[in-house]
């Protein structure tokens, strides 16, 4: 098998072509290209409004045993039914407990799109590529649509390429800490040379960073935190959806033109003469 | 998987519209991004992309230098044999052409690797016509293992193998292949090769991805510059070693501009490309593909191969000779070629070191061949 | 009966099914999805799947996440 398998059947890259901007994936068709998440909300009675207002359709959430001794509320009720489920594989520190968390998502039957994180190290909470590239495998073939979490190393993403991932999900900067994209260089990288979309996830604090993100030619960008614990998360949420919009349109509408200075002389092709 | 179909998504009539309507801020776009597409690449290579060559020849030299460094890396060809069963109308070595031709015996190999191994080069690339016969796998495999003795870098430019045979050279210690397809264009393709194996386009076409496949280092591949309009062969050679690279990541895929010159078989060809041509070849190439290398024969003159030098370069032969056995033979044959840049090795040296440039004769031992040579 | 449920021992009274149990947690079996004995258990099968002396049950639930 080779590496970069699907750069074959990849759509070639015409020039000023019109086109209807749906993100496909997964066997949807998609109008937003902002993914959010359901964690850290002081009420998850502000999700509905989050969703309305910022657009996006697709929505993480974790599983967790049931705690008989919290009477605590159920998120899924405040999620609407049109919303795309994407069930992440959190807690899991190896492949195997990732592989069971996703059957185990599946089963609840909303749907067979999974975020694999496999975090080892509970210090930095970065996550394991190695592992991450073995439940790929595994849950690709049992038929799920794998969203897989890692750092953005382009090897890493190229066996995700192998073993059937839907998208690959590179950190802009360690999770949850709001820093933006640290991981610049190595995302466009992965943008450059992977045939998969490129979702930005984790550590994007500010709708600015997420518009660079879209700039740079993310195929979308998945902001949990740096929402849920806006001052207004509702607003914040929109200024979300509207920053992954203009750097989305901003990347269609390609670069500007460069203004070298004005050069007389031309050292270099002056033999053409 | 194979180029073939892949090249089939560009049609040729949609390319030629497409060159023909470039405008000068399509060009200017163009240069302010930091990566390129094929299209991209198609439209630096425009008629009207001339009027920028001076700021795509500083671009590319930026780039060049920050990825190479200054430095050139330098290799000779040697040709082992110029007997060949292919009419190519274009080819001096053509089976139809009356030469006297010969065979380099293993002892000649030797003789021939200790004349070029005291200019102290390192890398050499060894040639042969195509004949099962006189030039098998087997002889040139003998000669490789001859070769290594002298040289930490051998590649070769032959007549297209399976993909066995070149794992079987590989593991004899050849690390690079030069293939050129001469002309993307088969029908054009068709009419230049009149009869043999050489016929076969298809064939010819996927050699480059059958030595990557057989684990070869490095994959050198072009177009015979002058055969078909300027811009249709260099996209099609850019996209080519576009393909191979993102297919086969793990190897160095490298293009060369090889540019027709006048020689025994007096084929003029359709199409001559310009200096400047040669110029917009090289820095679009350099701009659409920042880490390939780019080789550029001693078909040009010093003169021009000096002016070329910092717009995209990384390779150039030296103290070639295109007959067999003609360095150390009195009674050399015809040459493939006549080359127009008959500086030595040392002279070479001596000309980059005046610009500013370091002249490489080696950059690569294989560890695995140094084992087997013991 | 003894059986493990989400890491805990637990009594539950002989002959009961995982719907009972559900039930008697005051879960509503949509919002859960149940694993008994690593095995996971379709939810068309709770009335049916009948609970036994030293089963381990893991039951889980969507929560917030990113």
């Amino acid at each position: 098998m080779r590496l970069c398998g699907l750069w074959e059947e990849v759509e070639l890259p015409m020039m000023n072509q019109e086109h209807d901007d749906i993100f496909e994936i997964g066997g949807k068709k998609l109008t937003s290209r902002l993914f959010t998440g359901t964690g850290k909300y002081s009420s998850d009675a502000l999700i509905p409004d989050v969703l309305v207002k910022s657009g996006a359709q697709v929505i993480t959430v974790a599983l967790r045993r049931v705690d008989f001794d919290a009477d605590t509320d159920n998120v899924m009720k405040h999620i609407p039914k049109h919303v795309i489920l994407l069930p992440n594989t959190s807690g899991a520190r190896t492949a195997d407990e990732a592989v069971r968390i996703a059957r185990l998502a599946r089963a609840a039957g909303c749907g067979n799109w999974i975020k694999i994180e496999v975090i080892s190290d509970s210090t930095y909470l970065l996550p394991d590529g190695y592992e991450t590239a073995k439940a790929t495998e595994i849950l690709a073939k049992e038929g799920f649509v794998v969203f897989p979490y890692i750092n953005p190393d382009l090897m890493v993403a190229r066996s995700l390429v192998n073993a059937g991932a839907s998208a690959v999900m590179p950190l802009g900067s360690p999770i949850g800490s709001n820093r933006g994209l640290r991981t610049r260089e190595m995302i466009r990288i992965l943008i450059d040379e992977i045939s998969l979309p490129i979702i930005v996830d984790a550590g994007i604090g500010r709708p600015s960073q997420a518009c660079e993100a879209m700039e740079m030619g993310a195929a979308a960008c998945l902001v949990n935190t740096a929402i849920s614990s806006a001052g207004d998360p509702v607003t914040m949420a929109m200024a979300f959806g509207e920053a992954v919009k203009a750097g989305r349109r901003a990347y269609l509408a390609g670069p500007g033109v460069v203004n070298e200075k004005a050069s007389a002389s031309s050292p270099l092709t002056g033999f053409l003469k | 998987m194979s180029f073939y179909p892949y090249m089939k998504q560009y049609d040729p009539k949609d390319m030629e519209s497409f060159v023909q309507n470039v405008k000068p801020d399509d060009v200017r776009r163009v240069l302010a991004k930091h990566r390129l597409e094929p299209m991209d690449y198609l439209t630096l290579l425009s008629p009207v992309a001339t009027a920028f060559l001076e700021d795509m020849a500083r671009k590319a030299h930026e780039m060049t230098v920050r990825q190479f460094g200054k430095t050139i890396l330098l290799y000779t060809p040697m040709y082992l044999s110029d007997h060949c069963v292919n009419q190519c109308r274009y080819c001096g070595f053509n089976a139809s052409i009356s030469l006297s031709r010969s065979r380099l015996s293993l002892d000649d190999v030797d003789r021939e690797a200790a004349v070029v191994s005291r200019t102290g080069l390192k890398h050499i690339l060894i040639l042969t016509g195509e004949s099962r016969s006189k030039s098998s796998p087997e002889y040139i495999g003998e000669c490789v293992q001859r070769l290594a003795r002298y040289f930490t870098s051998i590649a070769i430019e032959v007549y297209p193998l399976e993909t066995f045979e070149y794992v079987d050279l590989v593991n004899k210690g050849v690390d690079a292949l030069t293939l050129y397809q001469e002309t993307y264009d088969e029908s054009l393709y068709d009419t230049l090769h009149i009869s043999g194996p050489k016929k076969n386009y298809l064939y010819r076409l996927n050699t480059p991805e059958r030595a990557c496949q057989a684990g070869m280092r490095a994959v050198n591949i072009g177009a015979l510059l002058g055969l078909d309009i300027f811009h249709r062969d260099t996209f099609m050679t850019g996209l080519h070693a576009w393909y191979l690279q993102r297919n086969y990541p793990e190897v160095d895929i490298s293009v060369s501009f090889p540019r027709m010159r006048p020689h025994a078989g007096a084929f003029s060809p359709e199409h001559p490309v310009a200096d400047k041509e040669m110029v917009q070849a090289v820095t679009a190439l350099r701009l659409f593909m920042p880490r390939s290398g780019i080789t550029l024969s001693t078909r040009e003159t010093a003169e021009f191969r000096n002016n070329i030098l910092p717009l995209g370069i990384t390779k150039m032969s030296a103290g070639s000779c295109t007959q067999v056995g003609g360095r150390s033979k009195s009674d050399a044959a015809t040459g493939q070629f006549d080359i127009s840049d008959e500086r030595s090795v040392e002279e070479m040296a001596i000309d980059l070191a005046a610009r500013g440039y370091q002249p490489v004769y080696k950059d690569w031992e294989p560890l695995s061949v140094f084992d087997e040579a013991v | 009966m003894e059986i493990q449920v989400n890491g805990q021992m637990e009594h539950v009274d002989d002959g009961l099914t995982l719907s009972d149990y559900l039930k008697h947690k005051k879960l509503e079996s949509e919002a859960v999805v149940v694993e008994l004995n690593l095995a996971i258990i379709p939810k068309e099968n709770y009335p049916t799947c009948n609970l036994n002396d030293k089963d381990i049950l893991e039951i889980v639930r969507f929560v917030g996440g990113g």
